[in-house]
């Protein structure tokens, strides 16, 4: 791979994502239009991650990739295997020991420190989307502040189901001013927005990058009296017991039994050799 | 007992040798060679050059061949590698009017100076397979007259001369570059044309038929046609003059609209124009009838509602690439999110099932108050 420069994007290319980089940093929660360049994997699968991840990169960097809080994802391993190739960066599956993760729906359990930065791949940028698909119209929206027509689908939502019915990229306003899609995170995630770490936001297909600094004001869209709640599916991590992590429900047999694991598989495995059991777990079956 | 699901690595690297596998077929015949393919299915090549935006026959060959045929997946290999080289420099405009044409024919007029050239086109064969084909046989030779004298005259000029048609204003501003800088809107015409040309062939045709078919009718004829080889000059700044460093061929489409005049404009004709790289007609014919529904504004023309007179919705749904991908990611893993929406209707439904009983109790509190009273 001696042939791609360092990261495999050129230096003009990565001067022109930290431009973007820097005034999304500059205009919390702000879409930054960014010249996206065709990647070698497909749009759709992380190319804006990548790009963002492809431009902060040092030699010095450990990096964490995953995919639905996974490690062994297939995606997560394509991708941390193109930087192991391009960047020849030390990668980890550590949460803690990582300086920069790049994710797709999920925020790692553990809190992040000021010494790493979180990149999120994100396939639609804009959370008027579904409620406008024209971007010349979103983007006036939001220079505007126009927001009301977010309210008004949250509150219809509440008269026909009687609860807002978002799972997951469930629309938050940052430090007061722009109504940003946090990706596909599920809704658990987002009290997490609000860290100590740099978020960084990348959509290739879309050409948009937009971010959080550290400890900004990320609040979820809500209603005094149908306050925001981070579900989760109510069970404990049948192999780690945490009652706080977010989990997957795995189908376990043909008869439809199932069993609820931490889907941060990190968490989950540093809880096991810390000797925390679950229901399943091989020892308390025993 | 249940364990997290390891091994994905060994699963891609066993997945890539067997696509290895399946691309090469049955070993007991005959491996294609890039040249093969380049020589013999160079419309399938013209495809890969034109909408990966890289003239380059012997690498469009090759990407075909590892796409195994898949004609978008060799397109993708083409523009994720046409993204890592370096610009050296730009061409000047080239200079279709000296086209050395193999064809050129128009459709608004009998003979034109030049004449109707007709070249190697499928127009008018009959389409019944070719059982002969399928035998190895002698090279095929037509007869070869003498090259066609000078430059081919444009059509659309011989109606230019009357005024009759709507003329295009000359402009030396540098275009705007679509793979350098992000897309906005409204994008103007230069950068329309430049998603149009590497637009998936599929949807630019869909969307010039559509306009047949009356959604954004615009009466088009094709004023000209022409398919040859130019010539591809830079500017060498040391030596201070153009040096030709090469030709490509091109495939040119100027339609002539009909047009009976808007609040703007006089009644003439108008026109729409496709440019695509190789011997590429059904994209070049329906980038210019696009090109010429897109138009609309600057014609002074009713915006009907029409999908191909929306810049946004068609240029934003164009590219094959990124179409694709978007598609094809819902094969990832989603569920995280799935698990979510899981809860959420569980949780409705409980909530429905629970308020459908205190309803059907709350139904006879009622009248248990009154018998009471």
């Amino acid at each position: 791979m001696s042939a791609y420069n360092f990261a495999y994007l050129d230096e003009q290319t990565k001067r022109m994502i930290r431009r973007a980089l820097l005034k999304a940093i500059a205009i919390p929660g702000y879409q930054v239009p960014f010249a996206s360049r065709e990647m070698p994997m497909p749009y759709g699968w992380g190319t804006g991650g990548v790009q963002v991840t492809a431009a902060c990169l040092t030699p010095e960097d450990r990096l964490k990739v995953i995919d639905q809080g996974a490690d062994d994802t297939t995606n997560a391993i394509s991708i941390r295997k193109f930087f192991e190739t391009t960047a020849g960066v030390e990668t980890t599956e550590r949460t803690g020991e990582a300086t920069v993760i790049q994710t797709r729906h999920r925020i790692p359990e553990a809190p992040l420190g000021d010494d790493q930065i979180l990149v999120y791949q994100v396939p639609i940028p804009e959370p008027l989307r579904f409620l406008e698909p024209r971007e010349t119209e979103t983007r006036r929206m939001h220079a505007l502040e126009e927001y009301g027509l977010m309210h008004v689908k949250l509150y219809e939502d509440i008269a026909r189901h009687g609860a807002i019915a978002t799972s997951y990229a469930y629309p938050v306003k940052v430090e007061g001013r722009y109504v940003m899609d946090p990706s596909p995170i599920p809704k658990f995630d987002n009290p997490k927005l609000e860290s100590a770490a740099i978020q960084l936001f990348g959509a290739g297909r879309e050409q948009r990058i937009y971010a959080i600094p550290p400890h900004t004001r990320v609040v979820s869209l809500d209603f005094e009296d149908h306050p925001f709640v981070a579900s989760k599916a109510d069970h404990a991590c049948d192999l780690c017991g945490a009652e706080q992590s977010y989990l997957d429900e795995v189908i376990v047999d043909d008869a439809g039994g199932r069993m609820f694991v931490c889907s941060d598989t990190d968490f989950c495995a540093t809880r096991q050799a810390e000797g925390h059991r679950g229901r399943f777990s091989p020892e308390a079956a025993e | 007992m249940y364990v997290a699901v390891k091994g994905g690595e060994r699963a891609i690297d066993n997945a890539h040798a067997w696509l290895a596998e399946e691309r090469r077929g049955d070993p007991g015949v005959g491996e294609l060679t890039v040249p093969q393919i380049r020589e013999q299915l160079s419309l399938a090549v013209n495809r890969v050059m034109a909408e990966g935006s890289l003239y380059d026959p012997d690498l469009a060959a090759l990407a075909i061949k590892q796409a195994r045929g898949d004609m978008i997946e060799a397109i993708f290999l083409i523009r994720a590698y046409r993204t890592t080289l370096p610009r050296i420099g730009h061409a000047k405009p080239v200079d279709t009017g000296a086209m050395a044409c193999d064809r050129r024919i128009s459709a608004t007029f009998k003979d034109v100076p030049g004449g109707q050239v007709l070249g190697p086109t499928f127009d008018y064969t009959h389409r019944l397979i070719d059982f002969a084909l399928a035998a190895e046989g002698e090279a095929p030779r037509s007869e070869q007259a003498d090259p066609l004298p000078g430059t081919m005259p444009r059509v659309t000029e011989y109606l230019n001369l009357d005024g009759l048609i709507q003329p295009e204003a000359p402009s030396d501003d540098t275009p705007p570059d679509m793979t350098r800088q992000p897309m906005e809107f409204p994008a103007g015409r230069s950068l329309r044309l430049q998603a149009l040309t590497r637009g998936d062939e599929g949807f630019v045709l869909g969307m010039a038929y559509s306009t047949q078919r009356g959604y954004a009718k615009n009466h088009p004829f094709v004023g000209e046609l022409r398919i040859g080889t130019v010539a591809v000059e830079i500017d060498i700044p040391e030596l201070g003059f153009a040096v030709e460093i090469g030709e490509v061929v091109l495939t040119e489409c100027e339609t002539v609209n009909q047009f009976t005049g808007s609040k703007t404009e006089p009644a003439q004709f108008t026109r729409g124009y496709g440019l695509v790289f190789g011997q590429s007609e059904r994209k070049a014919i329906s980038m210019a009838l696009v090109d010429r529904a897109l138009r609309w504004a600057e014609l002074g023309e009713d915006n009907l509602g029409a999908p191909a007179q929306d810049e946004e919705f068609v240029l934003s749904h164009a590219d094959n690439i990124q179409a694709t991908g978007f598609l094809e990611h819902i094969k990832l893993p989603h569920y995280v999110d799935f698990q979510s929406e899981l809860e959420l209707v569980r949780r409705l439904r409980a909530e429905a099932q629970q308020a459908g009983t205190s309803a059907e109790s709350g139904g006879t509190a009622p009248q248990s108050v009154e018998a009471a009273e």
